[in-house]
Protein backbone atom coordinates (compact mmCIF):
# COMPACT_ATOMS: atom_id res chain seq x y z
CA UNK A 1 0.00 0.00 0.00
CA UNK A 2 1.40 3.19 -1.42
CA UNK A 3 -0.86 5.81 -0.51
CA UNK A 4 -0.45 9.22 -3.56
CA UNK A 5 -0.55 11.54 -0.67
CA UNK A 6 3.06 12.76 0.11
CA UNK A 7 2.06 14.20 3.51
CA UNK A 8 0.24 10.69 4.32
CA UNK A 9 3.24 8.47 3.22
CA UNK A 10 5.90 10.76 5.62
CA UNK A 11 3.70 10.04 8.32
CA UNK A 12 3.77 6.88 8.13
CA UNK A 13 7.09 6.79 7.33
CA UNK A 14 7.28 8.25 10.90
CA UNK A 15 4.81 5.88 12.80
CA UNK A 16 6.46 3.10 11.74
CA UNK A 17 9.39 4.37 13.15
CA UNK A 18 7.69 4.87 16.42
CA UNK A 19 5.51 1.41 16.34
CA UNK A 20 8.71 -0.89 15.44
CA UNK A 21 10.91 0.98 18.03
CA UNK A 22 7.97 0.70 20.77
CA UNK A 23 7.43 -2.54 20.14
CA UNK A 24 11.02 -3.71 20.73
CA UNK A 25 10.66 -1.82 24.08
CA UNK A 26 7.61 -3.45 24.75
CA UNK A 27 9.43 -6.55 24.74
CA UNK A 28 11.34 -6.34 27.53
CA UNK A 29 8.38 -6.46 29.63
CA UNK A 30 9.13 -8.17 32.72
CA UNK A 31 12.12 -9.34 31.05
CA UNK A 32 14.05 -6.18 32.12
CA UNK A 33 17.34 -6.32 34.92
CA UNK A 34 14.85 -5.23 37.63
CA UNK A 35 11.16 -4.02 38.79
CA UNK A 36 12.21 0.02 38.62
CA UNK A 37 13.75 -0.51 34.91
CA UNK A 38 11.07 -2.78 33.34
CA UNK A 39 8.53 0.14 34.49
CA UNK A 40 10.43 2.46 32.84
CA UNK A 41 10.86 0.26 29.62
CA UNK A 42 7.66 -0.12 29.25
CA UNK A 43 6.71 3.76 30.00
CA UNK A 44 9.16 4.60 26.82
CA UNK A 45 7.46 2.01 24.53
CA UNK A 46 3.74 3.51 25.65
CA UNK A 47 5.38 6.82 24.49
CA UNK A 48 6.00 5.54 20.99
CA UNK A 49 3.13 3.34 20.42
CA UNK A 50 1.30 6.67 21.56
CA UNK A 51 3.07 8.14 18.89
CA UNK A 52 3.05 5.88 16.38
CA UNK A 53 -1.14 5.81 16.83
CA UNK A 54 -0.71 9.92 15.98
CA UNK A 55 1.42 9.48 13.07
CA UNK A 56 -1.34 6.90 11.82
CA UNK A 57 -4.32 8.46 12.52
CA UNK A 58 -3.61 11.48 10.68
CA UNK A 59 -2.60 9.08 7.68
CA UNK A 60 -5.39 7.30 7.55
CA UNK A 61 -7.49 10.56 7.74
CA UNK A 62 -5.55 12.10 4.66
CA UNK A 63 -5.74 8.58 3.06
CA UNK A 64 -9.56 7.98 3.76
CA UNK A 65 -11.50 5.39 2.76
CA UNK A 66 -11.07 2.14 4.63
CA UNK A 67 -7.88 2.44 6.18
CA UNK A 68 -8.04 3.48 10.24
CA UNK A 69 -4.97 3.26 12.54
CA UNK A 70 -5.44 -0.46 12.53
CA UNK A 71 -4.98 -0.76 9.30
CA UNK A 72 -1.91 0.66 8.77
CA UNK A 73 -0.61 -0.91 11.86
CA UNK A 74 -1.75 -4.57 11.31
CA UNK A 75 -2.90 -5.37 7.77
CA UNK A 76 0.64 -4.36 5.89
CA UNK A 77 3.44 -6.61 5.19
CA UNK A 78 6.97 -6.17 5.15
CA UNK A 79 7.43 -4.30 2.32
CA UNK A 80 5.22 -2.27 2.88
CA UNK A 81 6.48 -1.15 6.14
CA UNK A 82 8.87 1.92 5.81
CA UNK A 83 10.60 2.48 9.09
CA UNK A 84 14.20 2.80 9.51
CA UNK A 85 16.12 -0.30 9.87
CA UNK A 86 17.70 0.56 13.08
CA UNK A 87 14.61 0.41 14.88
CA UNK A 88 13.85 -3.02 13.94
CA UNK A 89 17.03 -4.51 14.96
CA UNK A 90 15.90 -7.26 17.57
CA UNK A 91 16.46 -6.25 21.36
CA UNK A 92 19.40 -7.88 21.30
CA UNK A 93 20.85 -7.31 25.32
CA UNK A 94 20.11 -4.70 27.66
CA UNK A 95 23.04 -2.69 26.46
CA UNK A 96 22.34 -3.33 23.12
CA UNK A 97 18.86 -1.72 23.95
CA UNK A 98 19.95 1.14 25.40
CA UNK A 99 22.36 2.32 22.83
CA UNK A 100 20.17 2.00 20.30
CA UNK A 101 18.07 3.88 22.36
CA UNK A 102 20.82 6.66 22.81
CA UNK A 103 21.71 6.78 19.16
CA UNK A 104 17.30 7.06 18.26
CA UNK A 105 16.87 9.45 20.81
CA UNK A 106 19.89 12.17 19.88
CA UNK A 107 18.22 11.66 17.17
CA UNK A 108 14.57 11.68 17.47
CA UNK A 109 15.27 15.19 20.37
CA UNK A 110 16.07 17.42 17.27
CA UNK A 111 13.80 16.06 14.44
CA UNK A 112 10.42 16.21 16.76
CA UNK A 113 11.63 19.97 17.98
CA UNK A 114 11.81 20.47 14.36
CA UNK A 115 8.77 18.65 13.01
CA UNK A 116 7.17 20.53 15.81
CA UNK A 117 7.93 23.87 13.36
CA UNK A 118 6.27 21.90 10.41
CA UNK A 119 3.85 24.35 8.71
CA UNK A 120 1.37 21.36 8.85
CA UNK A 121 -0.56 21.83 11.82
CA UNK A 122 -1.17 18.34 12.47
CA UNK A 123 2.61 17.56 12.14
CA UNK A 124 3.52 20.05 14.10
CA UNK A 125 1.17 18.99 17.18
CA UNK A 126 2.12 15.97 16.91
CA UNK A 127 5.68 16.75 17.22
CA UNK A 128 5.61 19.47 19.77
CA UNK A 129 3.96 16.46 21.95
CA UNK A 130 6.54 13.90 21.12
CA UNK A 131 9.42 16.94 22.03
CA UNK A 132 8.65 16.75 25.58
CA UNK A 133 8.70 12.84 25.70
CA UNK A 134 12.10 12.81 23.87
CA UNK A 135 13.91 15.18 25.93
CA UNK A 136 12.78 12.70 28.71
CA UNK A 137 14.00 9.50 26.77
CA UNK A 138 17.40 11.12 25.54
CA UNK A 139 17.66 12.00 29.06
CA UNK A 140 17.00 8.67 30.53
CA UNK A 141 19.33 6.58 27.73
CA UNK A 142 21.92 9.23 27.57
CA UNK A 143 22.25 8.32 31.71
CA UNK A 144 22.60 4.73 31.11
CA UNK A 145 25.05 4.94 28.62
CA UNK A 146 27.30 6.87 30.84
CA UNK A 147 26.67 4.26 33.50
CA UNK A 148 26.98 1.56 31.18
CA UNK A 149 30.15 2.56 29.16
CA UNK A 150 31.96 4.28 32.41
CA UNK A 151 30.89 0.92 34.77
CA UNK A 152 31.92 -2.14 34.95
CA UNK A 153 34.35 -3.69 32.73
CA UNK A 154 31.85 -6.64 31.22
CA UNK A 155 29.40 -3.38 31.11
CA UNK A 156 31.41 -1.54 28.89
CA UNK A 157 32.37 -4.20 26.26
CA UNK A 158 28.61 -5.32 25.80
CA UNK A 159 28.07 -1.40 24.96
CA UNK A 160 31.01 -1.10 22.85
CA UNK A 161 29.80 -3.75 21.04
CA UNK A 162 26.62 -2.83 20.85
CA UNK A 163 27.32 0.07 19.21
CA UNK A 164 29.92 -1.11 16.80
CA UNK A 165 27.13 -3.31 15.52
CA UNK A 166 24.43 -0.93 15.70
CA UNK A 167 26.92 2.21 13.69
CA UNK A 168 26.10 0.52 10.04
CA UNK A 169 22.42 1.89 10.56
CA UNK A 170 23.21 5.28 11.66
CA UNK A 171 23.43 6.91 8.07
CA UNK A 172 20.03 5.84 7.54
CA UNK A 173 18.78 8.62 10.05
CA UNK A 174 19.82 10.88 7.79
CA UNK A 175 18.78 9.78 4.28
CA UNK A 176 16.34 11.49 2.24
CA UNK A 177 14.96 10.82 -1.14
CA UNK A 178 12.58 12.45 -3.64
CA UNK A 179 9.58 12.43 -0.96
CA UNK A 180 11.19 14.18 1.90
CA UNK A 181 12.98 16.44 -0.02
CA UNK A 182 9.52 17.69 -1.84
CA UNK A 183 8.27 17.68 1.63
CA UNK A 184 11.06 19.80 3.39
CA UNK A 185 11.02 22.12 0.43
CA UNK A 186 6.98 22.94 1.14
CA UNK A 187 7.92 23.31 5.16
CA UNK A 188 6.49 20.25 5.76
CA UNK A 189 8.76 17.94 6.77
CA UNK A 190 12.02 17.62 8.60
CA UNK A 191 15.10 17.97 6.92
CA UNK A 192 17.02 15.47 8.24
CA UNK A 193 20.15 15.55 6.82
CA UNK A 194 20.93 18.75 8.06
CA UNK A 195 20.63 17.52 11.56
CA UNK A 196 23.90 14.90 11.23
CA UNK A 197 26.56 16.51 12.20
CA UNK A 198 24.60 17.94 15.31
CA UNK A 199 23.82 14.48 16.20
CA UNK A 200 27.07 13.43 15.37
CA UNK A 201 28.64 15.76 18.26
CA UNK A 202 26.19 14.81 20.38
CA UNK A 203 26.75 11.20 20.50
CA UNK A 204 30.43 11.86 20.52
CA UNK A 205 29.91 13.90 23.76
CA UNK A 206 28.17 11.30 25.59
CA UNK A 207 30.23 8.44 24.27
CA UNK A 208 33.94 10.26 25.52
CA UNK A 209 32.34 10.55 28.48
CA UNK A 210 31.27 7.31 28.91
CA UNK A 211 34.47 6.35 27.77
CA UNK A 212 33.67 4.32 24.92
CA UNK A 213 34.91 5.03 21.39
CA UNK A 214 32.84 6.62 18.71
CA UNK A 215 32.69 3.81 15.59
CA UNK A 216 34.51 4.35 12.72
CA UNK A 217 32.78 1.69 10.08
CA UNK A 218 30.50 2.65 7.28
CA UNK A 219 27.20 3.95 7.84
CA UNK A 220 25.70 3.12 4.69
CA UNK A 221 23.08 0.39 4.74
CA UNK A 222 19.59 1.38 4.11
CA UNK A 223 16.48 -0.06 2.70
CA UNK A 224 14.00 0.52 5.37
CA UNK A 225 12.35 3.84 3.99
CA UNK A 226 11.32 1.77 0.17
CA UNK A 227 10.47 -1.43 2.27
CA UNK A 228 13.81 -3.39 1.73
CA UNK A 229 14.14 -4.82 5.59
CA UNK A 230 16.07 -7.63 7.51
CA UNK A 231 14.74 -10.51 8.21
CA UNK A 232 13.84 -9.75 11.87
CA UNK A 233 11.24 -7.37 10.93
CA UNK A 234 9.05 -10.24 9.35
CA UNK A 235 9.44 -12.05 12.85
CA UNK A 236 8.42 -9.29 14.49
CA UNK A 237 5.57 -8.49 12.62
CA UNK A 238 4.56 -11.81 12.65
CA UNK A 239 3.63 -11.67 16.42
CA UNK A 240 2.53 -7.95 16.59
CA UNK A 241 -0.22 -8.87 13.87
CA UNK A 242 -0.89 -12.61 14.59
CA UNK A 243 -4.23 -11.19 16.66
CA UNK A 244 -5.61 -9.47 13.85
CA UNK A 245 -4.44 -11.67 11.24
CA UNK A 246 -6.12 -14.91 12.99
CA UNK A 247 -9.08 -13.52 13.90
CA UNK A 248 -9.36 -9.96 11.43
CA UNK A 249 -11.95 -7.49 13.04
CA UNK A 250 -11.34 -8.79 16.47
CA UNK A 251 -11.95 -6.32 19.68
CA UNK A 252 -12.28 -6.08 22.83
CA UNK B 1 22.60 -6.13 39.89
CA UNK B 2 19.41 -4.96 42.44
CA UNK B 3 21.77 -5.99 45.27
CA UNK B 4 24.19 -3.42 45.03
CA UNK B 5 21.76 -0.76 44.65
CA UNK B 6 20.18 1.14 47.54
CA UNK B 7 16.94 2.08 48.51
CA UNK B 8 15.06 4.93 48.12
CA UNK B 9 11.77 6.83 49.94
CA UNK B 10 10.18 8.24 47.24
CA UNK B 11 7.91 11.55 48.09
CA UNK B 12 5.60 13.34 45.82
CA UNK B 13 3.62 16.91 45.73
CA UNK B 14 0.26 16.14 43.80
CA UNK B 15 -0.47 19.76 43.24
CA UNK B 16 0.92 23.33 44.03
CA UNK B 17 0.47 24.14 47.63
CA UNK B 18 0.15 20.99 48.75
CA UNK B 19 3.03 19.03 51.41
CA UNK B 20 5.02 15.89 49.52
CA UNK B 21 3.26 12.78 50.46
CA UNK B 22 5.28 9.50 51.03
CA UNK B 23 4.08 7.02 48.25
CA UNK B 24 6.39 4.51 48.29
CA UNK B 25 10.13 3.10 48.15
CA UNK B 26 12.42 1.72 45.21
CA UNK B 27 15.79 0.86 44.26
CA UNK B 28 18.36 2.72 42.18
CA UNK B 29 22.15 3.34 41.52
CA UNK B 30 22.25 7.01 43.22
CA UNK B 31 20.20 10.10 43.93
CA UNK B 32 19.95 11.02 39.99
CA UNK B 33 18.59 7.38 39.21
CA UNK B 34 16.56 7.44 41.96
CA UNK B 35 14.85 10.31 40.75
CA UNK B 36 14.47 9.03 37.11
CA UNK B 37 12.63 6.17 38.18
CA UNK B 38 10.11 7.58 40.91
CA UNK B 39 9.43 9.82 38.68
CA UNK B 40 8.22 6.21 36.31
CA UNK B 41 6.82 4.21 38.87
CA UNK B 42 5.09 6.80 41.08
CA UNK B 43 3.63 9.39 38.47
CA UNK B 44 2.82 7.09 35.45
CA UNK B 45 -1.16 8.51 35.91
CA UNK B 46 -0.27 12.48 36.39
CA UNK B 47 -0.37 12.15 40.46
CA UNK B 48 2.61 14.90 40.56
CA UNK B 49 3.83 17.95 39.90
CA UNK B 50 7.08 17.66 42.38
CA UNK B 51 9.35 14.49 43.37
CA UNK B 52 11.57 14.33 46.14
CA UNK B 53 13.52 11.20 47.24
CA UNK B 54 15.86 10.21 49.99
CA UNK B 55 17.88 7.28 50.50
CA UNK B 56 16.49 5.24 53.24
CA UNK B 57 19.08 4.80 55.65
CA UNK B 58 19.45 8.59 55.64
CA UNK B 59 16.35 8.31 57.59
CA UNK B 60 16.44 8.01 61.91
CA UNK B 61 13.13 6.98 62.18
CA UNK B 62 11.52 5.88 65.89
CA UNK B 63 11.54 2.84 67.15
CA UNK B 64 8.08 0.85 68.66
CA UNK B 65 9.89 0.44 71.99
CA UNK B 66 10.24 4.03 72.38
CA UNK B 67 6.28 4.54 71.69
CA UNK B 68 5.80 4.10 75.78
CA UNK B 69 7.90 6.79 76.65
CA UNK B 70 7.35 9.40 73.56
CA UNK B 71 3.64 9.29 73.34
CA UNK B 72 2.23 7.98 76.84
CA UNK B 73 3.17 10.98 78.51
CA UNK B 74 0.77 13.10 76.57
CA UNK B 75 -2.22 10.99 77.22
CA UNK B 76 -3.23 13.29 80.33
CA UNK B 77 -2.21 16.77 79.10
CA UNK B 78 -5.73 17.32 77.29
CA UNK B 79 -5.04 21.30 78.02
CA UNK B 80 -2.93 21.10 75.00
CA UNK B 81 -5.71 20.44 72.40
CA UNK B 82 -7.62 23.40 71.36
CA UNK B 83 -10.53 21.78 71.91
CA UNK B 84 -11.47 23.44 75.54
CA UNK B 85 -11.93 26.67 73.53
CA UNK B 86 -15.40 28.24 73.03
CA UNK B 87 -15.11 29.14 68.96
CA UNK B 88 -15.85 32.54 67.93
CA UNK B 89 -18.41 33.28 65.83
CA UNK B 90 -17.65 32.99 61.91
CA UNK B 91 -15.10 30.90 62.97
CA UNK B 92 -15.92 27.20 62.07
CA UNK B 93 -12.33 25.36 62.70
CA UNK B 94 -9.54 25.82 64.26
Amino acid sequence: MKPDDAIARYAVRLGDDALILGHRLSEWMSHAPFLEEDIALGNVALDFIGRARLFYQYAAQRIGGECTEDSLAYTRDVRDFSNLLLCELPRGDFAFTICRQFLYDAYSLPFTEALSQSVDPQLAAIGAKAVKESRYHFRRSRDWVLRLGDGTEESHQRCQRALDELWIYTGELFETDSLVQDLVARGIAVDAAAMASTWHETVAETLQEATLVVPAGEVNVIGGRSGIHTDDLGFLLAELQFMQRAYPGLQW
Amino acid sequence: MANQMQLYEVFVRSRRGLDHKHVGSLHADDPAQALEYARDVYTRRGEGVSIWVVASRDITASQESDCESFYDPLDDKPYRHAAMYDLPEGVDSL
